[in-house]
């Protein structure tokens, strides 16, 4: 069986200017395998500008990749209309982060619900209609009298994001693409909304792709990790793996730079050893290596993926000793 | 998996019209602004059933008699009874606002949503177009316009065509800036996300966002209008027959009136003017206030 | 040493169409000279608020209603509003949340800072205070010829430090920094708050953090406040406010952490905040703390020490003499 989603060697490239064409190469020869038998919870970790949220636009089918293919069921989903479209659409979902951004002022919240059953449709009537909201809206800890019928600006953030998630749920997705979906919540309100993503993957086998560049968060909810720096993959494997033992230096500097609520585990011990992004130029070789510590004359070339151990793998020629993975492999390298 | 919910405290807020009464005693310009709309709407209302409308045309009632009880406002050189030429007058004002402003906003907002939506060849068209006709100076247009047509052509009908065709523009280019940031809002692509259609997403998404936009430009659309068509009536180049009120001062200043001492003639179509557009202004303001929560001023 | 901040019983409302939302209701703090703050709480709990009304910043429909905050030895709540313009930045410096996306996009960067110069001193010879702003930006770790670019030409990061320069430039005593990483990524989230940190020592000024990042205390302040529906709930050092937090709010906080030992352990905190316009009686944290009492339902718990160390804690649980109360669980447990 054809896997669910499939992303081959795919680049994309913004150009801007009509008659100077700038360039920017958001993502570069990225490659990804979902399958539907195995659901899993992947986290594609990058600072802003690492290509993540490219991904997320590319996997929802909004943006069109400069080259590579997006196959859906094995087929291109720029090429799909009509009902299959439909199937797509309804089998691959997003949760969003900004809370208030998805909400037509226009409407009550129940809009954000009502459309997707009616469009899907998901339930036969309209009693159905509500059994089911009410038990997604319950299933995120919200009471339902209190939430319909109101209008977005009269909930709290909390609240909102909450109804986000409840339309996962109402939609059980086979993907859901979820992009920083707690960066805007309060930290109190963070635990039960990844609880109930996980609980979307446990019990009705929803792969979910978390896109954050918060790596605490990442660690508790995902099983394999993928980590993006302007548009490349520097890093990937099983998530334990990569942020207790970070191969990559870009890696090592990302968890170096967490906040780690632990007074045990202060900055002062490691210190900075990148230097500041000073220009955004664009090299052929690593992306990282302007600020890379351990530059080397070789990585005026692009590295090539190295598997570090069965989980594991980087882009970086400090493991150049280390036999080479194809990009198209990188999914085979993910834990489940 | 999920934590209880502990019992949730929503706020009532006070009802809707409680609230709207607050904010008109804080927006004070609004609320003249409405009172005095409110006032000339009821005169022209109760005018029309009470008023004989032959009255407001010539050769109808005895000639420049000063106000009296029997004429309230005096008639004038032609044989009008102004109380009735002012009723009349001012639903025929109002009648060519509307439909300018009608037909300017309807432009508008189909216009600049097609510009901003379909984009492209079609969006640097419409926009150019505008760009180029914003410069004019519209009421020396107006004025060449009006001034060449055969006095039979001019009717209030036309009168609106004149006004609105250098008006839409405004309106365009607004409803375009909206259409264009709203299409990229996070709400128009969960739509998509939730198998909306694109001319679903069209009219269900993003219009009724911009109806507030469509209501400002109405209203702006209307003033315009107004203001258009009497100083065109003033100069002579409106629908000489209509007691529009342009016209009843321009007639006025035609057979010197104030010299002749016949006050009340041109007196009362000023006032009524100012009045119309004094009150307008004002809703003008106290709109502005409303929509801008910056100026908005809480007590 | 006498502190350099003292806040006594402030209290802002704000007045809305809904009725009176106590946004403060009776604040005292006090700060040493040379000591990190920070201020943690939710989204409402009143954090920001209590920054805008240090500075006297707060706009209708809010308003001052009682109390005093006196910075060094003087009242700036019984200032005048020249005397307080002048105050400002000068005696009391706030960078507000987003700062960085406030600097003039037409102005260069040094015209910014000579206009908040100019708007103390007009009399500062041109060359004297220039040099002010070079040796400003150099404490911030940025170089001279950032004084004649434009806020476009500058990395988010260095536009937030260029944020903490202008406040400095006229060494005030006390800085409040709100949310002053919340955009950043977090390798550039460390290097600002290393520049922070190194500035502070320079000037030896005392700092309030604002945030809802308790890593980011951890790893940055001395003392912690914790903020709850407009009331000061804790105060502690922060090793005692990760080790042993005496609040149950406070505690429940700390446990929702995520750390990299206890890998998929969500414990979020039940219940929402209360709304501002409509406290519950008594404590406001009582209908969601697991050791509420029947007199924290009524009674008002005041902000009270802890000996012998200088916490402070506003909680039934705890007499001022630090005895155990009745019900705590403590005494429960021993009597089992």
């Amino acid at each position: 069986m054809a896997p669910l989603l499939e992303l081959r060697n795919i680049t994309k490239v913004y150009s801007r200017g009509l008659i100077n064409r700038a360039s920017t190469t958001a993502l570069s020869n990225v490659s990804l395998t979902i399958d539907e038998a195995e659901p899993t919870i992947v986290t594609v970790a990058g600072e802003s500008g690492s290509g993540k949220t490219t991904l997320a636009m590319l996997l929802l089918g909004f943006i069109q990749p400069t080259e590579g293919q997006i196959l859906y069921k094995g087929k291109d989903i720029s090429t799909l209309v009509g009902e299959e479209k439909l199937t797509f659409r309804r089998e691959v979902q997003a949760v969003f982060q900004d809370p208030f951004a998805v909400f037509n002022p226009f409407y009550t919240v129940d809009h954000l619900l009502t459309v997707p059953i009616e469009k899907f449709k998901l339930a036969k009537n309209k009693t159905e209609a509500r059994d089911r909201m009410y038990e997604a809206l319950t299933a995120v800890g919200l009471r339902p009298d209190d939430i319909l019928g109101r209008f977005p600006h009269q909930l709290s953030g909390g609240q909102r994001q909450r109804i986000n998630v409840a339309r996962a749920l109402v939609l059980k997705p086979k993907l859901l693409v979820a992009d920083e979906p707690v960066s805007m919540v309060d930290a109190s309100l963070r635990a039960n909304i990844l609880e109930t993503l996980r609980s979307l993957q446990r019990d009705y086998g929803v792969t979910i792709i978390y896109i954050t560049h918060d790596l605490t968060t990442a660690y508790h909810i995902a099983k394999s990790i993928i980590v993006l720096y302007r548009g490349a993959v520097m890093e990937a494997g099983d998530v334990d793996k990569v942020i207790k033992e970070p191969q990559h230096p870009y890696t090592r500097l990302l968890i170096d730079s967490i906040p780690w609520p632990d007074l045990s585990r202060r900055w002062g011990e490691t210190e900075l050893k990148a230097k500041e992004a000073e220009t955004d130029e664009q090299t052929t070789g690593c992306r990282f290596a302007a600020r890379c510590p351990y530059v080397m004359e070789v990585c005026k070339n692009p590295p090539p993926l190295f598997q570090i151990n069965p989980h594991q793998t980087a882009s970086c020629f400090l493991h150049a000793s280390k036999p080479e993975v194809a990009p198209e492999q990188l999914s085979e390298l993910l834990p489940v | 998996m999920a934590t209880t919910a502990l019992p949730q405290q929503t706020i009532v807020l006070p009802s809707r019209t409680r609230l709207f009464f607050n904010y008109l005693r804080r927006n004070k310009s609004l609320t003249i602004g409405l009172l005095m709309l409110t006032g000339l709407v009821l005169f022209t209302v109760i005018g029309l059933f009470t008023i004989d409308p032959k009255h407001a045309y010539p050769l109808s009632v005895p000639t420049r008699r000063p106000p009296s009880l029997e004429y309230p406002f005096g008639t004038d050189f032609f044989g009008r009874d102004l109380y009735a030429a002012m009723v009349v007058g001012m639903w025929q004002t109002a009648l060519i606002g509307f439909m300018a402003g009608a037909i300017g906003t309807f432009i508008g907002t189909v216009l600049g949503f097609i510009s901003a939506y379909f984009g492209g060849w079609v969006d640097t068209t419409i926009k150019g177009i505008c760009q180029i006709l914003t410069p004019i100076p519209v009421f020396l247009i107006q004025v060449i316009i009006a001034g060449s047509l055969d006095k039979r052509y001019v009717t209030i009908f036309t009168m609106a065509l004149i006004v609105v065709l250098l008006a839409w523009m405004g309106p365009t280019l607004v409803i375009r800036a909206q259409v264009l940031s709203m299409k990229e809002r996070q709400f128009v692509a969960v739509a998509k996300l939730s198998g909306v259609s694109e001319l679903g997403i069209i009219f269900k998404e993003i219009l009724p966002n911009l109806l507030p936009f469509i209501a400002a430009s109405f209203v702006g659309q209307v003033f315009t209008a107004m203001i258009a068509s009497f100083y065109l009536a003033v100069l002579g180049l409106g629908p000489l027959r209509e007691p529009l009120l342009g016209n009843i001062i321009w007639a006025a200043q035609s057979q010197s009136a104030f010299f002749n001492g016949w006050w009340w003639w041109p007196l009362t179509p000023s006032i009524a003017i100012v009045l119309i557009l004094g009150s307008l202004a004002l809703i003008n303001m106290g709109l502005d206030e409303l929509a801008n929560p910056r100026v908005r001023r809480t007590e | 040493m006498p502190p350099v901040l003292q806040v006594r019983n402030l209290q802002v409302s704000y007045y809305t169409d809904a009725g009176r939302a106590r946004a403060l209701d009776g604040v005292d703090l006090d700060l040493n000279p040379g000591e990190k703050l920070g201020l943690v709480g939710e989204s409402g709990s009143g954090k920001s608020t209590m920054a805008l009304a240090m500075m006297r910043m707060i706009k209708p429909p809010g308003r001052i209603e009682g109390g005093q905050v006196i910075v060094g030895d003087t009242d700036i709540t019984a200032l005048s509003e020249e005397e307080m313009r002048k105050a400002r930045l000068s005696k009391i410096a706030y960078i507000p949340q987003g700062a960085m996306n406030s600097l003039n996009p037409v102005i260069r960067i040094g015209a910014q800072m000579m206009d908040a110069i100019r708007a103390h001193n007009e009399k500062e010879p041109k060359h004297e205070a220039e040099e002010r702003c070079m040796r400003a930006l150099e404490s911030v770790d940025l170089k001279r010829s950032v004084f004649k670019m434009y806020a476009h030409e500058l990395s988010g990061g260095m536009k937030q430090r260029v944020c903490i320069a202008i406040s400095i430039l006229l060494r005030p005593q006390v800085l409040i920094a709100d949310e002053p990483t919340s955009a950043l990524d977090v390798v550039t989230q460390r290097q600002v708050m290393e520049t922070l940190d190194h500035v502070q020592q320079q000037l030896g000024c005392a700092i309030i953090l604002i945030g809802h990042d308790m890593g980011l205390m951890a790893q940055f302040v001395d003392k912690v406040a914790v903020m709850y529906a407009g009331r000061l709930t804790e105060l502690s050092s922060v090793r005692e406010m990760f080790t042993d937090p005496k609040h149950p709010y406070a505690q429940a906080l700390i446990r929702s952490l995520p750390s990299l030992e206890n890998k998929g352990v969500f414990q979020g905190i039940p219940g929402l905040a209360p709304s501002l316009l409509r406290l519950p009686g008594g404590c406001p944290f009582h209908p969601r703390c697991p050791h509420a009492m029947d007199i924290c339902t009524t009674k008002l718990p005041a902000f009270l020490p802890l000996p012998p160390s200088e916490r402070r804690v506003a909680c039934h649980l705890y007499t001022s003499d630090g005895a155990i109360p009745v019900n705590a669980p403590e005494r429960l447990q021993a009597a089992q």
